[in-house]
């Protein structure tokens, strides 16, 4: 029998702003040197469990205990988050809020600091753990000079300087382009071998951690652990479709092919997946689905003609991009971080000024219109709803753009409640934005914009930090609006969204246009894949290893099938 | 970035490589004699003397040109308050009286007046260039060290060392906020009347407070998981320890110090008087 590093009993814990416990009765027993995964949408409270471990509860968030944990076999309770800090180090989800020190070496060194290590001991130890974590070469480099992976390493680095026995990672995949978050994956991986310790995983996108292999998947669904087992078994089972967790689409296209699942296929990993029972259904399925090929509208909405720009005195952010986008159309614009996907929006909006080369919307040139003007065709929804919302009541919020136009109050009125009811909020219209979620302060700020009626709507990054519920019903709303005839452009790094959602899309690597395709034929593009930090979806290998003709078709034909499953169940579901 | 004021400069230069804390030394000491001083002919010195300092550390004024601006507009606003309330204050000090031009009453001007707000200025002149130079010259990183190490508290050497390196990011929080907010016909501009600006910055300032505290929110959380606070003291991976220039830039600081302080009290009074 191993040794119990963390013991869960009978735990319960309420936040003092709650009426309600957030978690519990968790019974849950993590074993030494055990690699976990702890999977929920959102608000199911595995980031409160999270935080119960690295005692930010209840040292830093207030709130009644019931129960006990323990901690390698003493009740943190008793502890305080000094020590506790000794024993659990945390990456937490943003790596750009947690960088406290201003160069990397710095940053590692942040814990040694504050434990009174001397100055060379504590260089030495840096250089050390810097190896480790592959950042040895960029110890006097600023936060601001560091990729979004880069970062996520020093901060891991900065938890490791200190020999801590567990390590809990908080969403560690938020805010990574996929390919960055495959890499971070196989560090923790790497790490964990390389330190023997106990490794807890916070995340719900599932496929994406079981990239490399885990021992345990718990899952939580309000405040309770609904399962504790191995992936296997988990995927075999249908407890994901029920509490919202997304899973992995290989497993997701078994299913509709009516393959019998069973946790000895090794579904945990499409390489290592027994696909051989599995090959008949899958090619059956293949021949009875089709793919409808939609018909493009082709009445140019936006041209962007040869633009170039650069920041003053930096080198060029976009090279010579050019393509047209039709009214009506949904698209994507893909790349890794730093590509310049945000200054091409911010250049289309009017946001930044200064470019070479033309934009043209409806037949018209727009270059040198003014932020304002051209806020009348086309509207902006920043990644982060905070840097939007300027008023108290949701109401008011929407109404501000029409209320500085000088639109008169009864229109006023009229508009904002019809674009509440679109967007789902007219119940909460007399509400304070702070009484709302996250998704909900997305959906304000979504809301904010059409109220102005822009014929184009640009998102960026409109689905990040979503669990899979939130996530389809923005995009189901998305839809809704692409229906009525807005053209969406969204800027993602999140793959399923672009695949199942926009059928075309753009890619950027380094401030160059490299394809403009349909985003099926983007993700089975090994080369651009690689090239551009994507995800080859995993639909694509698994039709590889069933011996299936055409791969590609074969994702397209998926893509239009679940659609149809998905439209259907969300009505039946009655949450649409 | 030409946004972003008050950030560290990076140059190779002899004040760059002292050490954060002798800079702050030095400044300390260069507050005290222009604040206890108004001999005309020390702060000359102090001012030409922090000019020359200025050009050996390879700053451009123009760099720190908007903080330079804000600064001479508000020493210009305290000049002219000082003498709309006490316009005689010159002819009080230096006992005599040279009438320059009639207005009315007691606001007649004075060469004695005129002297006497030359010298506050000039005090002003003795202390902008050095206190440019210490928050530009030092590394944010050592910044908070060098408190610390003159005795100050390294929690509020953190918190200070903090603020000032979240400038930047606030300033780009601001122009992402701002463009959002124009783009919504917020309109900021001179265009605008003056109330309606100032009423429409404040939608700026709000999502620009919340963003702010979220920011401190995850960065106290990120510390405590770090064991900040933990000991009485702490070590810094930054900073410089002493060498033989800080030694002796501190020695001729306190030179400096301890001559000024004696030929301003020399004869007994802070003023220099030319008039007698």
């Amino acid at each position: 029998m191993k040794k119990t590093v963390i013991q869960f009993n009978n735990f319960t814990f309420k936040y003092d702003s709650q009426k309600e416990p957030t978690i519990r009765n968790i019974d849950l027993s993590i074993y030494e040197g055990e690699k976990v995964l702890i999977a929920g949408p959102s608000g199911s409270g595995k980031s409160t469990l999270g935080h119960c471990l690295n005692g930010l509860i209840p040292f830093s968030f207030k709130g009644d205990i019931t129960g006990s944990l323990t901690i390698n076999n003493q009740e943190t309770s008793k502890l305080n988050i000094f020590s506790l800090s000794k024993m659990v180090g945390t990456v937490l989800q943003d790596p750009d809020g947690q960088f406290i020190g201003l160069s990397v070496g710095e940053d590692v060194a942040f814990a040694l600091e504050n434990d009174e290590v001397p100055r060379d001991d504590m260089h030495r130890k840096v250089i050390d753990v810097s190896k480790l974590v592959m950042m040895e070469d960029k110890l006097t480099s600023s936060v601001h000079e560091l990729s979004g992976g880069q970062r996520q390493r020093v901060a891991l680095g900065g938890v490791i300087v200190e020999k801590v026995d567990i390590l809990l990672f908080d969403e560690p995949l938020a805010n990574l382009d996929p390919a960055t978050g495959q890499h971070a994956i196989k560090l923790i991986d790497d790490l964990h071998k390389a330190l023997n310790c106990t490794i807890v995983i916070i995340e719900h996108r599932l496929e994406d951690v079981l990239d490399q292999h885990m021992d345990r998947v718990i899952v939580m669904d309000r405040g309770r652990i609904v399962s504790d087992s191995n992936p296997n078994e988990l995927l075999a089972s249908t407890l994901l479709n029920e509490s919202y967790i997304r899973e992995p689409l290989y497993v997701t296209a078994l299913k509709y092919a009516n393959c019998e699942l069973n946790p000895s296929m090794e579904l945990e990993h499409i390489q290592k997946l027994n696909i051989d029972s599995c090959k008949a259904s899958l090619h059956q399925w293949y021949e009875d689905s089709t793919f409808k090929k939609e018909q493009p509208n082709k009445t140019p909405i936006l041209e962007v003609q040869n633009i170039t720009f650069a920041y003053e005195g930096k080198e060029p952010t976009l090279k010579d991009i050019f393509f047209t986008i039709q009214q009506g159309e949904m698209i994507s614009i893909v790349g890794k971080n730093g590509a310049g996907k945000s200054t091409l929006s911010k250049l289309i909006c009017g946001f930044e000024k200064g470019h070479q080369g033309k934009i043209i919307f409806d037949k018209r040139d727009i270059t040198y219109d003014t932020i304002r003007e051209r806020a009348e065709k086309i509207g902006m929804v920043m990644q982060n709803p905070n840097h939007m919302i300027s008023k108290h009541m949701i109401f008011d919020e929407v109404a501000l753009g029409l209320v500085m136009r000088g639109v008169p109050e009864k229109e006023i009125k009229e508009r904002v409640e019809a674009v509440l009811q679109i967007c789902g909020l007219y119940p909460y219209r007399n509400w304070p934005i702070s009484a709302l979620s996250f998704g909900q302060k997305k959906r304000v700020t979504i809301a904010s914009i059409l109220v102005l009626n822009p014929e184009i709507i640009i998102l960026d990054e409109p689905t990040a930090g979503q669990d899979f519920y939130h996530y389809t019903q923005i995009m189901e709303f998305l839809v809704e609006l692409n229906n009525q005839g807005k053209t969406i452009i969204m800027v993602t790094h999140d793959m399923h969204l672009m695949l199942e959602y926009t059928p075309r899309s753009l890619v950027l690597l380094d401030g160059e246009l490299l394809a403009d395709d349909t985003s099926v034929n983007i993700l089975s593009d090994k080369e651009i894949v690689e090239a551009a930090n994507l995800k080859q979806t995993s639909l694509f290998e698994l039709a590889r290893r069933a011996c299936i003709p055409n791969p590609t078709e074969f994702v397209a034909r998926f893509i239009s099938y679940d659609k149809e499953v998905r439209n259907i169940g969300y009505r039946d579901a009655g949450i649409h | 970035m030409a946004t972003e004021m008050l950030a560290y400069i990076d140059r190779k230069s002899f004040i760059h490589e002292l050490s954060g804390a002798t800079k702050l030394i030095i400044f300390i000491m260069w507050s005290t004699i222009a604040m206890l001083t108004y001999d005309t002919r020390i702060l000359l010195f102090l001012f030409l003397f922090s000019l020359v300092v200025f050009w050996i550390s390879k700053i451009k004024i123009r760099e720190v040109g908007f903080v330079l601006l804000f600064i001479l507009a508000f020493l210009l606003l305290n000049n002219v308050a000082i003498y709309i309330f006490s316009p005689q204050e010159g002819v009080k000090i230096y006992g005599t009286s040279h009438l320059l031009f009639e207005f009315f009453g007691r606001y007649n001007l004075t060469a004695e007046q005129l002297f006497y707000q030359l010298n506050i200025t000039l005090k002003y002149f003795a202390v902008i260039p050095a206190a440019l130079l210490f928050i530009v010259t030092t590394h944010p990183s050592e910044f908070a060290a060098s408190l610390n190490k003159i005795g100050v508290n390294y929690k509020i050497a953190y918190s200070v060392s903090l603020a000032l390196r979240y400038i930047p990011d606030i300033q780009r929080d601001f122009r992402t906020i701002a463009q959002a907010q124009q783009a919504r016909g917020i309109d900021l501009s001179s265009k605008e009347k003056l109330g309606k600006r100032l009423k429409n910055a404040s939608s700026i300032v709000m999502p620009l407070i919340l963003s702010s505290l979220d920011r401190i929110d995850t960065i106290s959380n990120a510390m405590e998981l770090r064991a900040f606070g933990k000991k009485k003291k702490r070590t810094w991976y930054n900073e410089q320890s002493f060498k033989r220039t800080d030694y002796i830039t501190i020695i001729l600081g306190l030179f400096i110090l301890v001559g000024s302080l004696i030929i301003t009290f020399y004869d007994g009074s802070r003023f220099y008087n030319p008039f007698v």
